[in-house]
């Protein structure tokens, strides 16, 4: 059995990240996700993102073993829908205390694990480790055996406590653990040649029921989706899928690829957001069926499936663009969705702004960059007042977003609407691309923004908070216009490199004066990108800027 | 603009309006000390108490002139006689208000004249002050009644001051609307002292129907706005009316003694509170104080949190015209759309509502126009409820009778902290629904485009 931090560094070699082929032994091993920032705006824990990959799993019992902290603070709080059990929904914690924290909270979990057993008989129990019986020494793994040797139930460990890094790392580590300890356990009473895995679909707002009508209709049964809507049985036989379909960008390609080693299943990335993206996934799961060995007249009956259901979404769609017209959209969101979301938004005839690339792969990037031409104009770490600034100069109409920057929006008074996990309503496949539409328009003809925006009163509108961050942001833009010197100044002083505090300036000159070339030689010559690596694609960038004529670099 | 019909049907089902006299005889009981009295038969006295019994849950003051058949063929004198005095005797009023009912105008008693030839003939009734209004059942509706009941008050007992100098420049009379709460008048009693000024209510319906418990039995009203303070209300520097039902009682007011009024159409949401807070500010020359800054953030906050349950619905709306123009108007402005409004009576405001049409009808239609036009929310009193249950959408119960539910008299819609709450209130009550009845499941797209519009949300 490996240890955690051979798992983690396992992980970290994904050959099937082309971001990791990307990197130098070293940066690999530093990890694959932007190190964490003391006192920076931080997002999930691994914990956080393991328990997210695997609690769509409806009829599991999710334990968490920890401190009241991991789960009380944070259980049934996912939009994931069940069309079964919802025993997924019943927050199960270890709650430890003090006593177990000095004597260890092992027995706590094994009587836990056998509490859940006897009143709920689950088809199998997850056990999530958490930091502070990490940090203790809680071996998880051997509870869970003992508890699987006892109770002759599948009793999970799931080894990503929060500390061994962020969210996206926490999805890979879910995904080791199903691969190592669920998926090809049990075999399913059937086979046919239509079987298809969906891998890294969490069924949010019930979105894949928006899709699975088609499947169903064209004859392709999911044998298993990993893990929205998804069942403890059907994790662990869809080793016997004739393909799948990576859904979720990065989040769970260690599975996807790891099925196709081990068991020869193979997988496209593709999405269902967008009336395209979704005729090509479609497609693409015919084909790779077809390949495996499903009779070639599948391919027809998806051809029909998607002219009717194109035509149908393409018209329902239409009588939104005269409304759209000239309206532009800004788009804040993580890497998940971004590229697919901005293929949908063009199909609609919204004009894109920007779009946030903050968790997004390079290839993510590449992609936008592609579909929105190239005036693309990409917003990295934008800080609140200049998403403001954006919004308010009327450069965007509405924004789209996660959760997280949707006050900015809403304080701006400006149109928004929730794109990530928390949202209500579903967008997938063509009815999903409908109702996005649907909702945008709901949002920018909302009369509310015009009621919001009135000043109260007693307000001077030169003295609201919203004219003095405009006036600050054109203060000091006028400042910077007033002087080259300080302007180049502050341009060279943007942090490239955070691990190693790195300034564009010092890159700018080290490539000058050693004439470089590629990041390794940024790095010999500044340091930067010597930390956790993720600031390697800012120096590629900055490495094309410098020499727009110079060969294309090796990695690429 | 909505164009305004009225329902062509013979036979009004599942009505939505209720009568006159009532609506006169609860502005009544805004006064300290009353017994309203109604002109009729017996009935038409029981139902309405029964009506506001079930509505604000207290014992309700109200008495009937008892007429029999034959009182109502030969006039009557003698009812209303012996009602003014069995009142007078057992109840001791400070003030008795009278209503006329179907009954007595079909027959056309001379109510004014009665009590002229009761005053002269009793010595002790001579000074006890007793105002008459007209209220045929068969004409107009609830909140008429209620108009010109206050108007009638404000021309009998207001007194016109001898010196127009002498106005107080700090005291403001209020003439709420019957669309207005107990809970409502405290609200803005609240607002409007924080600008330093002194307001009285006519009708007040906050010291009588206001669900506390009295220290005392007594057989009318507790609490309300006392005679004199009617008959000082002349000496204030301005009036403010609220709903389109209160410009009769103040431009009573205004002939009567000279106060200028500024009539507020609406006083739920951000526009129409902006609109009474600059008023306050201006008459009272003092700044909005911080609290009321404050609360404004909070409404534009909860207008932002509830746009996302609001907006986009598709509303049935059946209330009386003040009410439907105030709360249909939030509702629009947070982005529903009025798809069917159903009201009682004429009123100049409803063209005004934000609809293409708005109609004089009763409950049967809401609820058919409601279906034709898949409204998703229906807003109306607690009679609602079975249109409602029948049409499966989340029904949000607004004016009177509330008569299924706790606290209609402590229902928020004036300020901002009531446009708040109310928004709350609505957008809890669609989540809800949303949970119980509109999760999705995996049939919920299996029609593709055109499910979204069978099953929406």
């Amino acid at each position: 059995m490996s240890s955690l931090s051979a798992t983690i560094q396992d992980v970290f070699n994904e050959p099937g990240c082309g971001k990791n082929a990307n990197k130098s032994e070293a940066e690999r091993k530093k990890g694959c996700t932007k190190q964490l920032q003391p006192g920076g705006a931080a997002g999930g824990c691994a914990f956080d993102g393991a328990k997210i990959a695997l609690q769509p799993l409806t009829d599991v019992a999710h334990l968490v073993h920890g401190p009241i902290a991991c789960e009380g603070n944070s259980w049934d709080n996912r939009g994931a829908k069940s069309s079964g059990s919802n025993l997924w929904r019943t927050g199960f914690t270890t709650d430890i205390n003090e006593t177990d924290v000095v004597f260890g909270g092992e027995k706590r979990l094994y009587k836990s694990i056998k509490e859940i057993i006897e009143k709920y008989d689950p088809p199998a129990v997850f056990v999530y480790q958490t930091c502070v019986p990490a940090m203790i020494g809680d071996d998880i793994d051997a509870v869970c055996k003992a508890a699987r040797e006892k109770f002759g139930k599948p009793v999970i460990p799931i080894n990503s406590p929060g500390f061994v890094g962020p969210k996206n790392l926490g999805n890979k580590l879910a995904g080791e653990a199903l691969l190592q300890h669920v998926i090809g356990t049990e075999e399913p009473d059937y086979t046919t040649p239509y079987d298809l895995n969906i891998i890294g679909e969490y069924n949010l707002s019930g979105e894949l029921w928006q899709v699975k009508p088609l499947l169903d209709e064209i004859g392709i049964r999911i044998l298993s989706c990993i893990s929205g809507d998804g069942k403890y049985r059907e994790v662990a036989y869809s080793h016997r899928a004739k393909a799948a379909m990576m859904v979720c960008s990065k989040a769970m390609i260690n599975v996807a690829r790891k099925m196709e080693e081990r068991y020869g299943i193979p997988f496209f990335e593709g999405s269902f957001y967008g009336i395209e993206d979704t005729s090509d996934s479609l497609r693409e799961i015919a084909r790779l069926l077809i390949e495996r060995g499903a009779p070639p007249d599948l391919m027809d009956r998806t051809e029909a499936v998607i002219a009717r259901e194109e035509a149908r979404a393409w018209a329902a769609i239409a009588k939104f663009k005269p409304r759209f017209e000239g309206k532009k959209v800004l788009l804040i969101t993580g890497g998940v969705k971004s590229w697919s979301v901005v293929a949908a938004l063009q199909e609609a005839g919204l004009e894109l702004v920007g779009t946030s690339v903050k968790k997004s792969t390079k290839e993510d990037k590449e992609r936008i960059k592609e579909l929105m031409g190239q005036d693309a104009h990409m917003i990295e770490d934008m800080t609140p007042r200049e998403m403001y600034k954006m919004l308010k100069d009327a450069r965007a109409d509405i924004m789209l977003s996660g959760g997280r920057s949707q006050f900015i929006a809403l304080k701006a008074s400006m149109p928004w609407l929730d794109i990530n996990q928390e949202r209500h309503h579903a967008y997938m496949g063509y009815v999903g691309m409908v109702k996005l539409v649907e909702e945008i328009d709901k949002a920018l003809y909302n009369p509310v923004w015009a009621q919001v925006r009135k000043p109260a009163p007693w307000e001077d509108p030169s003295t609201n908070w919203q004219s003095k961050a405009i006036a600050a942001a054109e203060a000091e833009a006028a400042a910077l216009a007033a002087d080259p010197i300080k302007a180049e100044e502050v341009r060279r002083a943007k942090k490239i490199c955070n691990c190693k505090s790195v300034e564009l300036g010092v890159i700018e000159d080290a490539i000058l004066a050693h004439g470089l070339t590629t990041v390794e030689g940024v790095r010999e010559h500044t340091n930067a990108s010597g930390g956790c690596g993720a600031c390697a694609i800012r120096i590629d960038e900055i490495l094309e800027q410098m020499a727009p004529i110079a060969p294309p670099i090796a990695a690429e | 603009m909505a164009t305004v019909t009225i329902s062509k049907k013979a036979c009004s089902v599942n009505p939505l309006k209720m009568s006159q006299p009532i609506g006169g005889a609860l502005a009544f009981m805004g006064l300290r000390g009353a017994m309203p009295l109604l002109h009729g038969s017996q009935g038409c006295t029981s139902f309405g108490l029964v009506l506001f019994t079930r509505h604000f849950k207290e014992a309700i003051p109200m008495q009937t002139t008892a007429m029999s058949e034959v009182a109502t063929v030969l006039g009557g004198y003698e009812n209303v006689e012996q009602a003014i005095l069995n009142i007078y005797k057992r109840a001791k009023p400070e003030i008795i208000g009278i209503c006329s009912t179907g009954v007595t105008e079909t027959k056309g008693d001379d109510v004014d004249g009665y009590i002229r030839q009761i005053r002269a003939k009793h010595s002790d009734v001579a000074n006890l002050p007793i105002v008459y209004v007209s209220t045929p059942d068969f004409k107009d509706a609830f909140q008429d009644g209620w108009g010109k009941t206050v108007a009638k008050i404000v021309e009998v007992l207001v007194e016109t001051p001898k010196n127009a100098s002498r106005r107080d420049a700090t005291r403001v009379n209020v003439l709420p609307g019957s669309h207005l709460t107990p809970g409502d008048l405290d609200e803005l009693r609240t607002i409007i002292e924080d600008f330093g000024l002194e307001p009285t209510f006519l009708p007040d319906l906050s010291g009588s129907l206001d669900g506390h418990i009295p220290d005392d039995f007594t057989p009318t009203t507790i609490g309300g706005a006392g005679v004199e303070e009617v008959a000082a209300m002349g000496q204030a520097g301005w009036t403010i009316a609220i709903g389109e039902q209160m410009r009769l009682a103040a431009e009573a007011m205004k002939d009567k003694t000279g106060i200028p009024y500024r009539l507020f159409e609406r006083l739920c949401g951000l526009e129409p509170n902006d609109a009474f807070i600059a008023f306050l500010s201006e008459i009272s020359g003092r700044p909005a104080p911080m609290k009321y800054r404050r609360q404004r953030g909070q409404l534009v906050d909860a207008m932002l949190d509830g746009h996302f349950h609001i907006g986009g619905r598709k509303v049935a709306i059946g209330a009386e015209p003040d009410l439907l123009h105030d709360v249909g108007g939030l509702l629009t402005e947070m982005g529903a759309h009025i798809h069917v409004a159903v009201t009682t009576t004429q009123s100049p405001i409803l063209e005004r509502v934000a609809t293409d049409d708005v109609l004089i009808g009763d409950l049967e239609d809401l609820e058919n126009l409601a279906r034709e036009r898949g409204c998703d929310l229906l807003v109306t009193h607690s009679h609602g409820r079975q249109g409602a249950a029948r049409l499966k959408i989340p029904f949000f119960r607004i004016g009177i009778p509330m008569f299924d539910r706790l606290g209609g008299g402590h229902q928020l819609t004036v300020g901002y902290r009531g446009g708040r709450d109310l928004i709350f209130d609505i957008s809890n009550l669609l989540m809800a629904d949303h949970e119980e009845n509109h999760e999705p499941t995996p049939e919920s797209w299996r029609g593709g485009v055109e499910s979204l519009h069978t099953a929406s949300h």
